[in-house]
């Protein structure tokens, strides 16, 4: 900084408005507004990347991610407040016109790199071939709507989100109103049960059911999974719950079913809480049982909430990739689209494939996120 | 709960005994498969693969059953590393987000500037876009500059794709405060950054906690950009890929799955358990993230 733009001395008028109006557009407001939305994005990158190669072996691993913590969060802190110490030494006006871009501009730069372009670029990538050279019109959408793989990993997703939120709601739903009748105590206790699984990744789940389905063939010594050991004890021959076509794909489900079935429970458990007593008293005074009022008034004022949790619990369960990846790596036909998309271009390095099951993933449930995000959108108007 | 309310907000019949079966055999339903794993992690490496884990229910008392050698054994053997690794990538991952989400909210919840409702408009159009869409342009940009397999690599795609949600639910939040003290404070002479970092920011502390909270569960149990981005390598791995190395390894690790598995998840339980009002909150927000 060798010389300030347009100097101002600091004390010269009372005109100093803190909030001054901006003053619009011409050219160096631009460019000045531009540079201060990209600059902190790139010097943060670079910075990042510098300590990052700087790293040694020699430093002890504690000391790596204390560093790698403090400058990560230190960085960025230090670098907005520093673009706001450089647009205070612009003239007031000026200032006042760019800085609104050096606070909305890193989010937008990043946003652009991480989502904007790749969205737009995996749509190309989507009509050229595996290794992203020529272009191949839809070719890639003709083999996954033709080849038999692929049609398979469509057909098991379109399971996955039949089943999963069907189960989660209705046990989430069953779950909630009958823990709504018991003691306090007992609720809480029972709600967290179940809602605990919640804070468990998909990977971590897959191992915890890895135990449940573990299977040993006969004569291969005692069964060390449940559902195996409980067959024994009933008779059945030991079964390998993975290997089973078509229902190791259930079997999978499950995982997830027991994963999301919390997060619709207590939804729809504050849900219930919140219809209104009265209504609930009417109704019992008109001598309704407590199944119709379920049926005929708690129902119907909770209907809304259900669908935002069923289309909520459906796009998580559209993308599931973990719990397949890590259970069958997508054997014995338990490929799901997901999955695959990610077998295609991380395994079998075909960029091209890998994209159009991507921008399947995106356009098929587009119009369940749009109403999703308009009614999140009305809600928190109202909050 | 201190406070009691006179009338009882609901009628609870002496008959409900089906209702508490049903609720007693769902939650233990749920709740076995956990338990097994973690009586499981407990117990001594041979017998995990020689008998179930509720062979032990019988003598729970037989000191010799138990151990803690699994878990000694799986931080020895990566998860310690795998441990360090995570909380590397996660607290920047939910810091760096919040930081610049706050600065953009703010701006468009407090500030005039051209082509603010567009480019709001733009942030909250962009929670639809899911993040496969995002895997194979950006690890391809990645492998070029030779920045995969960096903490920072990891950090920014983490905020890139947490960043729609974030902005939206800030400007939100920070856009229903009210204008007198922003204007109050403007009269006492605070300048933009004054008033964001001394008034705002304090204010929006709940919103704020909700969603670093939801960012901080997503980000620790995430899978696949960590996979992606950061990668197999035995040093940089996190503890979601060193677990599904592990489990890729089938019956020869059986033994050390249990210990492992709940090592990754003591963090997000505890976080889970300490702050559930706060998750709660956050995990409806989450409906709509692509």
């Amino acid at each position: 900084m060798t010389t300030p733009p347009i100097f101002k001395d600091e004390d010269e008028g009372i005109d100093v408005a803190p909030l001054a109006e901006p003053q619009s557009g011409g050219p160096l407001t631009w460019l000045l507004r531009i540079a201060s939305a990209f600059v902190l994005p790139i010097v943060v990158a670079v910075f990042f990347f510098a300590f990052d190669f700087l790293k040694r072996d020699d430093v002890s691993k504690s000391v790596q991610v204390v560093l790698a913590v403090v400058i990560g969060i230190g960085g960025v802190w230090a670098m907005y407040w520093g673009m706001d110490r450089m647009i205070n030494l612009l003239p007031d006006r000026l200032g006042a016109s760019v800085r609104p871009f050096a606070f909305v501009g890193p989010a937008m730069v990043i946003l652009s790199f991480y989502l904007i372009y790749p969205a737009i670029n995996t749509t190309i990538l989507s009509f050229k071939d595996g290794r992203s050279q020529n272009w191949i019109g839809f070719d890639n959408y003709g083999r996954i709507f033709t080849e038999s793989q692929y049609l398979i990993s469509i057909r098991n997703s379109l399971i996955w989100v039949i089943v999963v939120p069907g189960l989660a709601v209705v046990i989430g739903l069953g779950f909630a109103t009958m823990a709504d009748k018991i003691s306090a105590r007992a609720e809480s206790v029972s709600k967290s049960v179940i809602f605990l699984p919640m804070a468990i990744s998909f990977v971590g789940a897959s191992v915890v059911w890895t135990f449940v389905y573990a299977f040993r063939p006969e004569g291969f010594g005692d069964q060390i999974g449940i559902l195996n050991a409980i067959g024994g004890v009933a008779g059945v021959d030991p079964i390998n719950w993975l290997a089973q076509k078509p229902w190791n794909n259930l079997m999978l489900m499950v995982i997830l079913v027991w994963l999301q079935t919390g997060f619709s429970m207590v939804i729809l458990s504050s849900a219930i809480k919140g219809v209104p007593d009265v209504l609930l008293e009417a109704a019992r005074i008109d001598g309704a049982t407590e199944w119709q009022a379920f049926w005929k008034v708690v129902f119907p004022s909770i209907l809304s909430t259900i669908v935002v949790v069923w289309t909520t619990v459906l796009i998580t369960v559209w993308k599931v990739f973990d719990i397949v990846w890590v259970m069958t790596g997508g054997r014995d036909g338990t490929q799901v689209v997901a999955q695959q998309m990610v077998q295609e271009f991380f395994t079998n390095r075909n960029n091209g494939v890998g994209a159009a099951l991507a921008v399947l993933l995106f356009v098929a449930v587009l119009p369940i996120l749009v109403i999703n995000i308009r009614r999140f959108r009305a809600e928190e108007a109202v909050r | 709960m201190t406070t009691k309310t006179a009338v009882p907000s609901k009628v609870r019949q002496s008959s409900s005994w089906p209702i508490y079966l049903t609720i007693g055999v769902v939650s233990t339903l749920w709740a076995i498969p956990a338990v097994g794993l973690l009586i499981n992690s407990f117990r001594e490496p041979r017998s995990i693969r020689a008998a179930g884990w509720w062979t032990v229910l019988g003598n729970l008392f037989d000191s010799t059953a138990w151990t803690l050698g699994n878990y000694t054994r799986v931080l020895d053997e990566g998860f310690g590393n795998a441990f360090a690794n995570t909380v590397a990538v996660s607290v920047p991952s939910v810091v760096i987000p919040i930081t610049i989400a706050a600065f953009a909210a703010y701006a468009f919840a407090w500030m005039d500037f051209p082509g603010r409702s567009l480019l709001f408009a733009l942030v909250v159009g962009l929670m639809v876009v899911p993040l496969q869409m995002a895997l194979i342009p950006i690890l391809r940009i990645y492998t070029t500059i030779g920045v995969t397999g960096t903490y920072p690599a990891v950090w920014l795609a983490h905020a890139g794709f947490g960043l729609p949600l974030a902005v939206y639910l800030l400007r939100n939040y920070m856009g229903s405060l009210p204008s007198s003290i922003i204007e109050s404070a403007s009269i006492d002479g605070a300048d933009h950054f004054a008033i964001f970092w001394r008034l705002i920011v304090p204010l929006s502390v709940p919103v704020l906690a909700s969603f670093a909270i939801f960012q901080f569960l997503w980000v620790w149990n995430d899978y696949l950009v960590a996979l992606v981005f950061l990668g197999i390598e035995p040093d940089s791995r996190v503890l979601t890929v060193e677990l599904a190395d592990l489990a890729g390894r089938g019956e020869g690790a059986l033994n050390l799955m249990p210990a492992a598995a709940f090592v990754t998840m003591i963090l997000p339980l505890t976080v889970f358990f300490g702050l559930q009002r706060f998750f709660v909150r956050g995990m409806t927000a989450g409906s709509v993230k692509g």
